[in-house]
């Protein structure tokens, strides 16, 4: 049921050293791909089917292979290790843990697309993590791993690990470039496209960090096994993270495909003696799905065929005593606090969802106001430089498909008609909405 | 909620104060971070973390320090200092105290604690104690989300929290009591925080455990129930050794296993018994 692999040293001492990652096999696959052909490497991610674990499930070895060999410029490979995506909590513990999974599969990846400089770009809000990479990339360095010449092979590669400055856009890849270079993190209009102007304008590869934690696996023990796990085009193991209204909330490794009821199972269930009421399947920016949902196979497929997105598989839980809107409008807030101010639609446009939707959990609003939410959101979406603006405008629109009746209910109640106590982790027993 | 996090505008934001820090070790080190990337400006926000782990803030001084090191203007290097919420223009106190009231910390319990720090602290969001010593803000989803309610200081996780953990905590940090974060380190001071996001590393990587509860909660599970990945056939596996269990783990579930009752780890304060080699 569960597949552990990326988590699979997690419980061992001081796993994020050098020498505890060593005993479990580490540096191994290192050792093998630098004994293949970088198009061999590129070719045996490609036959994995591995595909991005940032959210959006681009394959990974295709983005590799768009890598132009031919331009004299220099190749970049940035890792996108700016976890910010509300509900989303994998990549943060997983570079705790284990920063030389990461520092592994930089290596193999840089090699494979012949870059000569990879960017670890990590969120500046988590201090330990920042420390535990900074070690690991220098005991990579001391050990030869990094540096000229690597293991003899007259491959050069140095590694720096950058940390951000608190921007929830820079995880959008041409906006974290911007930053990178020393600018506000905006996105650019694509094309080009990184594979060919990235950063500084040369080619660059930008992946998450569970997706380049992955290669050493698929190296060490092929693409048919990776592909052995997960759904026809879902391929491999994957961390989900169960948060919220949870029994026992964590990281879940599992194949591609497993469903929330299974996952819940294993969790040990929505928090007792309330039921599930809402859940999100990848972040706050995929849409709301409920509990007709929970068979769902939480594959890129089976979540895009349910209306809403696979994402990040942050799978945030809500029971019975969550208000919707209160839910709503404080993601809403959020993306209109990170609205990095390029594009109006996305500007201005979350600025008036706020509005509406503070005045709708105060009482004030009218069914009018729901039209005016659906029309704003039609009007924002779809229509910026980046996907922030549709990840704004997803709460809302699956929230009023499936809740429709709680927002009217906060309309003739005068207010919001939950108790905020109910729904916290400290709530008294028999609290209840 | 939404003005309850809004920054006090009626407080004014110095502009040069006269008793800047900034020396020349600092341009030293500033120049220093410039020469590590393949063009120089990349090094602008780790410089401008720099610039607050020696003044407390960004000032004007520290703007154009970056700007004369990196051949900007000080409108160049203000846009983007601007632009990010981890710099600040008014004086940070030693702690940063953050509270995550993003939707599912907010439903779990972030609000009441924000409130509760609030009236505690006698501070408005992000703002400063009058001893100087902690500055309150409320924060955007930190990853940490099975952890929820999450805090920060220094940027360092506190799960599960309560209001009363909440005010204890902060109570600790102002009467100078030692304080560890249960998935990272003893908590040092915001600049000595910021120096290390600089991009100069303090040593203290190997503080604290693996993980949480949390993290681990799936590989338990899966020891306990010996699932595992399936098996290779692939030339080069790697050797599986399983003989170095760290205590937090191998202690597997425990009875008061409930979340938000123990944060995930066995013996954060024993960093010792968890020596190897």
């Amino acid at each position: 049921m569960l597949t552990p692999v990326l988590s699979d040293n997690w419980d061992q001492i001081r796993s994020w050293q050098l020498a505890s990652y060593q005993r479990s096999g580490g540096y191994d696959a290192l050792k093998t791909a630098l004994r293949m052909q970088p198009a061999d490497v590129v070719t045996a991610v490609k036959d994995s089917g591995l595909r991005g674990r940032g959210g959006a499930g681009f394959p990974t070895g295709m983005k590799w292979s768009f890598i132009p060999q031919d331009n004299p410029n220099p190749k970049y490979l940035v890792v996108n290790a700016d976890e910010s995506e509300p509900g989303t909590c994998k990549d943060i513990p997983l570079m705790l843990a284990s920063p030389h999974t990461l520092v592994e599969g930089v290596i193999i990846s840089a090699y494979a697309i012949r870059a000569s400089t990879a960017f670890i770009y990590v969120r500046g809000e988590v201090l330990h993590v920042v420390r535990r990479l900074q070690q690991a990339v220098e005991e990579a360095k001391a050990a030869g791993f990094i540096g000229t010449d690597i293991l003899g092979t007259g491959y050069d590669l140095d590694v720096i690990v950058h940390a951000g400055a608190g921007a929830y856009i820079c995880g959008e890849e041409t906006a974290l470039l911007d930053s990178l270079e020393g600018r506000r993190g905006q996105p650019r209009l694509r094309p080009p496209f990184p594979a060919v102007a990235g950063l500084y304008g040369c080619p660059t590869v930008i992946n998450n960090v569970e997706s380049i934690a992955s290669v050493p696996a698929i190296i060490n023990n092929g693409p048919d096994w990776f592909a052995s796990m997960g759904t026809e085009k879902s391929k491999g193991m994957t961390l989900y993270s169960l948060s919220g209204h949870v029994t026992r909330p964590g990281q879940y490794e599992a194949p591609l495909g497993i469903t929330l009821r299974q996952l819940l199972d294993l969790a040990g269930g929505v928090r007792e003696g309330h039921t599930l009421k809402f859940w999100t399947p990848g972040g706050s920016s995929t849409p709301l799905l409920t509990g007709e949902h929970l068979d769902v196979p939480l594959d890129y497929e089976g979540v895009g065929a349910a209306g809403s997105m696979l994402g990040t598989k942050a799978l945030q839980i809500f029971d019975d005593t969550t208000c919707v809107v209160r839910s709503v409008l404080r993601w809403t807030e959020f993306y209109k606090h990170e609205s990095c101010g390029k594009c109006t639609p996305c500007r201005e446009g979350t600025w008036w969802l706020v509005q509406i939707l503070e005045r709708m959990e105060a009482g004030k609003g009218s069914e009018e106001d729901l039209e005016t939410l659906l029309d704003l959101s039609d009007n924002i979406t779809g229509r910026s430089f980046c996907a922030l603006a549709d990840g704004a405008t997803a709460p809302i629109t699956s929230s009023i498909q499936h809740f429709k009746d709680e927002y009217l209910a906060h309309f003739t109640n005068g207010g919001c008609p939950f108790d905020p106590m109910a729904s916290t982790l400290f709530a008294t027993a028999g609290a209840s909405a | 909620m939404a003005e309850n996090h809004t920054t006090a505008t009626n407080k004014t934001v110095p502009y040069s104060t006269g008793d800047s820090k900034i020396t020349d070790t600092t341009i030293a080190e500033l120049r220093e971070l410039a020469g590590r990337y393949p063009v120089a400006r990349s090094a602008l926000l780790p410089m401008l973390h720099l610039v607050q782990s020696v003044e407390g803030r960004i000032t004007p001084e520290g703007i154009e320090a970056c700007a004369d090191v990196l051949g900007l203007t000080g409108a160049e290097v203000s846009a983007v200092a601007t632009f990010y919420t981890m710099y600040k223009r008014r004086p940070v106190g030693d702690y940063h105290v953050g509270v995550c009231t993003n939707t599912l910390c907010a439903v779990m319990g972030g609000d009441l604690i924000f409130e509760r720090l609030k009236q505690h602290l006698d501070v408005g969001n992000d703002e400063t104690t009058e001893d100087g010593k902690i500055t309150l803000e409320h924060l955007e989803c930190n990853a940490a989300c099975d952890y929820a309610p999450v805090m920060m200081v220094n940027w360092e996780f506190f799960d599960d929290m309560t209001p009363e953990s909440a005010t204890q905590l902060v109570d600790d940090l102002r009467e100078g009591t030692e304080v560890k974060s249960p998935r990272g380190a003893t908590i040092c001071t915001w600049r000595e925080a910021e120096r290390v996001l600089a991009g100069f590393p303090d040593g203290r990587a190997d503080e604290g455990p693996t993980g949480g509860k949390a993290t681990l909660a799936g590989l338990r599970l899966a020891r306990e129930r010996n699932w595992t990945a399936p098996a290779s056939n692939h030339s080069g596996g790697s050797p599986e050794l399983r003989d170095t269990v760290s205590p937090e783990a191998a202690s597997g579930p425990r009875p008061g296993d409930q979340p938000g009752k123990e944060s995930g780890t066995g013996s954060p304060a024993t960093p010792d018994s968890r020596k190897e080699d």
